[in-house]
C-alpha cells in the first residue's frame, strides 16, 4: 500500500513547483490549512496561481504568501477587506485577480472534480463577470457557459483522516475542503487527529480516501488570527 | 419644518422580519438583514441558512462559548438549534441558486424598477471589491428581500430606473424595505405597499428614483 502519511510538514510539500496551481480551502477563519501554507512559505515556491474564496487575513491564512509576493494570480469570491497584503498588490497591479461568485467558484471546482467540460449558469448574467463569457438562452432564461477550474494541487484542512485517507470535517470547518479535495491533481491535508484504517465508520467518512493523497497531522501549531 | 424621522436599521430589520413565513428556510446577507434574526416576532420559527455549510443557525454565541469552527458568513461565532445540520459550500450554494430557501434577504447600494440589484461594489471604492455569494443568492432565491436605507448618505435617491453600479443581478428583486417605505416590484414596475409613520406616499415619491404606483390605501409600516 502506498504511504500517504508524512511525518514531516516540509517534506510533504517539498515537490510543489514555481508556477503550480493550489487550492487552498477554508472559509471565516475556520477550516484553513494554515500549517501547509506556513510550510509552503518556508519552501519558497513562487508565481503560485491561488484558488481560494478570501485573500487571507492580514498575515493569516493565505495573506502570508501575499506579503512573501508568491503568489502570481488568485481566483477568489471575496478578497475580504482584512486581505491586505493582497489589497496592497492588487491595487499595485502585481497581483491579478479572477472575481467569481461563491457558489458558481464551487461548481467550477466541481465540473473539473466530475470530469465534465463546463455549465451554464444564471448565475450573474448582465454583470461583470458575464463578460467574455459565452451567453445563450436555455428554456427561455438567460444564462452563460462556466469553465471547469483544475489545480495541481489542493493544500486541505480536516479533522481526522485514517492512514488510508478517508477523512472527517468538524462542524462549519469543512466549507470548501472536500470539493477542493475532489478537484485537484494531488490533494494533501493537515489533520488534528490520524487514526488507523477502520476506526472512522465507513458511512462517517465524507471525503473518501481515493480524493486524499498525503496526510500530515499538524494540530497545535494554528494560525490563532 | 422639523426634519422628519426616518426609521432606524434595527427599525428596518424588525419591519423585513415580519415578511419572514413560519417555518421558512432564510438566508440574511451582510448588513441590515443581519439584524433580522433579533426581531422575529414571537411564535415565528424560522431556519438561517450561511453560505458556509449551516442551517438551522441560531443565536450568537456569548463570551466562552465561542467555538471558531462555528461561525457565520461574517466569522461570528454562532449557535445551532435543534435540527441542524452541516454541508461544504457547493451544497450550501446549490440550496441558494437552486431555489431551495424560502427567502432571501439581502443589503443593496441600488435597486432598479425592474428589480435589478447593485449591492457588491460602488464605483471608485478602493480596493478589489468581493462577490462572496450575493450574485448565486441572486439568481435562486424564491423570494427575495432587499433592506437599505431610502437614500444616500448625500440624499440621492437607491431606487433608481437603472442602476449605475455594478450589478449583481437583473430582476431579482421581489421586495424592498427601507428606512421610508416598503415597496413591490411588479411585473409593470414599483408599488408602494406601506410607509414609514408620518410619511406620506407623495414625500416617498420625491425621494424614489423610479415612478412609484400608489394604491388607494397605503398602510403606515408595521414595527411588530
Amino acid at each position: 500500500m502506498k504511504q500517504k502519511v508524512y511525518k514531516d510538514i516540509d517534506a510533504i510539500v517539498a515537490d510543489v513547483p514555481d508556477g503550480a496551481r493550489i487550492m487552498f480551502g477554508g472559509f471565516g477563519g475556520a477550516g484553513f490549512p494554515n500549517n501547509l501554507i506556513q510550510a509552503l512559505a518556508r519552501r519558497g515556491t513562487k508565481d503560485i496561481v491561488a484558488i481560494s474564496n478570501n485573500c487571507g487575513t492580514h498575515d493569516g491564512e493565505l495573506g502570508l504568501l501575499f506579503k512573501l509576493d508568491r503568489i502570481r494570480h488568485v481566483i477568489a469570491s471575496f478578497p475580504g477587506p482584512h486581505a491586505t497584503h493582497f489589497q496592497e498588490r492588487f491595487a499595485a497591479k502585481t497581483v491579478g485577480l479572477e472575481l467569481v461568485p461563491q457558489g458558481i467558484l464551487c461548481e467550477r471546482m466541481r465540473a473539473a472534480a466530475a470530469g465534465l467540460l463546463g455549465f451554464y449558469s444564471p448565475v450573474g448574467v448582465g454583470t461583470e463577470v458575464a463578460a467574455g463569457k459565452e451567453e445563450r438562452l436555455i428554456d427561455g432564461r438567460r444564462c452563460i457557459l462556466e469553465m471547469p477550474i483544475h489545480a495541481d494541487f489542493a493544500f486541505i484542512k480536516a479533522q481526522k483522516a485514517d492512514e488510508l485517507g478517508n477523512l472527517t470535517y468538524r462542524l462549519a470547518a469543512q466549507n470548501f475542503n472536500p470539493i477542493m479535495a475532489m478537484a485537484a491533481k494531488t490533494t494533501m491535508v493537515e489533520v488534528d487527529e490520524i487514526v488507523p484504517v477502520g476506526s472512522i465508520d465507513p458511512e462517517s467518512v465524507m471525503t473518501p480516501a481515493i480524493f486524499v493523497h498525503r496526510i500530515v497531522q499538524a494540530k497545535g501549531v494554528r494560525y490563532a488570527g | 419644518m422639523p426634519v422628519k424621522t426616518r426609521l432606524t436599521r434595527e427599525q428596518i430589520a424588525a419591519r423585513a422580519a415580519l415578511e419572514l413565513p413560519d417555518g421558512a428556510y432564510v438566508n440574511l446577507g451582510w448588513g441590515i438583514p443581519n439584524l433580522i434574526a433579533d426581531h422575529l416576532p414571537p411564535g415565528i420559527t424560522v431556519y438561517f441558512h450561511s453560505e458556509n455549510g449551516i442551517l438551522g443557525m441560531g443565536r450568537r454565541a456569548k463570551a466562552g462559548e465561542e467555538d471558531f469552527d462555528l461561525v457565520d458568513a461574517m466569522k461570528v461565532p454562532v449557535t445551532l438549534v435543534q435540527g441542524a445540520s452541516f454541508f461544504h459550500q457547493a451544497d450550501a450554494h446549490l440550496m441558494t441558486r437552486g431555489g431551495h430557501l424560502d427567502v432571501a434577504v439581502l443589503g443593496g447600494f441600488q435597486v432598479s424598477e425592474k428589480g435589478d440589484l447593485a449591492n457588491w461594489k460602488i464605483p471608485g471604492a478602493k480596493g478589489s471589491g468581493g462577490i462572496g455569494g450575493a450574485m448565486d443568492i441572486a439568481a435562486g432565491a424564491k423570494a427575495l428581500i432587499v433592506c437599505m436605507e431610502h437614500t444616500t448618505k448625500e440624499g440621492a435617491p437607491k431606487i433608481v430606473r437603472e442602476c449605475t453600479y455594478p450589478l449583481t443581478g437583473l430582476a431579482c428583486v421581489d421586495t424592498i424595505v427601507t428606512d421610508l417605505a416598503v415597496i413591490d416590484v411588479r411585473d409593470r414596475g414599483l408599488v408602494l405597499r406601506e410607509v414609514a409613520p408620518g410619511w406620506s406616499a407623495a414625500e416617498v415619491q420625491e425621494l424614489t428614483g423610479a415612478k412609484v404606483a400608489v394604491p388607494a390605501r397605503v398602510p403606515e409600516m408595521r414595527l411588530s
